[in-house]
């Protein structure tokens, strides 16, 4: 299945995408998601301990299920104000 | 009439966030208004770009809104925050309050503030003299309790 991963500033930066489509196995957690674009762009590797998700925008957590077509987001730490 | 809660990248317009509290019958208004600041952590800032995951501060706006009414049952809050490029000066976020009494106004607002701080999904990207920079603040958590407490603390001191 597949799912539309977003990523926002300086994660958007690093993988020079702000939106990309991948395949994962049916069953695949957001941890999971994130895991395997780790292992495509290894500079976002040092986020892991930083960054929170969202599903479908909506905030969400590592463990969480995704379904095919969901858009996954993961997000640095935000600054707004 | 605006909506109570918008990111937008147009120039923000308090009074109209003011107006949209359909403030009549209320005892007092409080506004915040965030400024793009001309120096930051010793550099001198040229100028701000904003970015945002739009449908998700919205929801985060809204929830920050949701968690103040049921803290301040009788405020009415609003908040606006702008994207995009801001020259020095210009207004990035705007908060209204409206409440029968000053206190709850000014409490709500300085709450909505530090929350956005801590969970609405926008970030700023620093052009400074020398150089630019993505800031990077708190991990947008909205479950995590202990900084929701923290943020209470500071609005109730």
């Amino acid at each position: 299945m597949r799912v539309t991963i977003r990523l926002f500033a300086r994660l958007r930066d690093i993988v020079g995408a702000g939106e990309l489509v991948r395949e994962v196995p049916v069953g695949a957690t957001v941890g999971a998601v994130w895991a395997a674009l780790v292992t495509e762009y290894p500079e976002l590797s040092p986020y892991e301990k930083s960054i929170s998700c969202a599903v479908n925008a909506d905030y969400s957590r590592f463990a969480a299920i995704v379904a095919d077509g969901d858009e996954v987001a993961f997000l640095p730490p935000v600054s707004g104000g | 009439m605006v909506p109570l809660t918008a990111i937008t990248t147009a120039p923000l317009d308090t009074g109209a966030l003011v107006r949209a509290l359909d403030p009549a019958g209320m005892g007092a208004v409080t506004t915040f208004i965030g400024l793009v600041r001309d120096h930051n952590l010793g550099r001198r800032v040229l100028h701000l770009e904003y970015e945002a995951y739009d449908a998700l501060a919205l929801r985060g706006l809204d929830l920050i809104v949701e968690e103040a009414a049921a803290q301040w049952p009788a405020v009415r809050l609003g908040i606006h925050h702008r994207t995009g490029r801001m020259e020095i000066g210009e207004a990035s976020v705007a908060i209204a309050a409206a409440s029968p009494h000053r206190a709850d106004a000014f409490s709500a607002s300085r709450y909505a503030i530090e929350r956005i701080k801590q969970i609405v999904p926008i970030w700023k990207h620093e052009y400074f003299e020398g150089g630019d920079v993505w800031i990077e603040g708190a991990t947008a958590d909205p479950g995590n309790t202990e900084a929701r407490d923290h943020a209470l603390r500071i609005a109730c001191a």
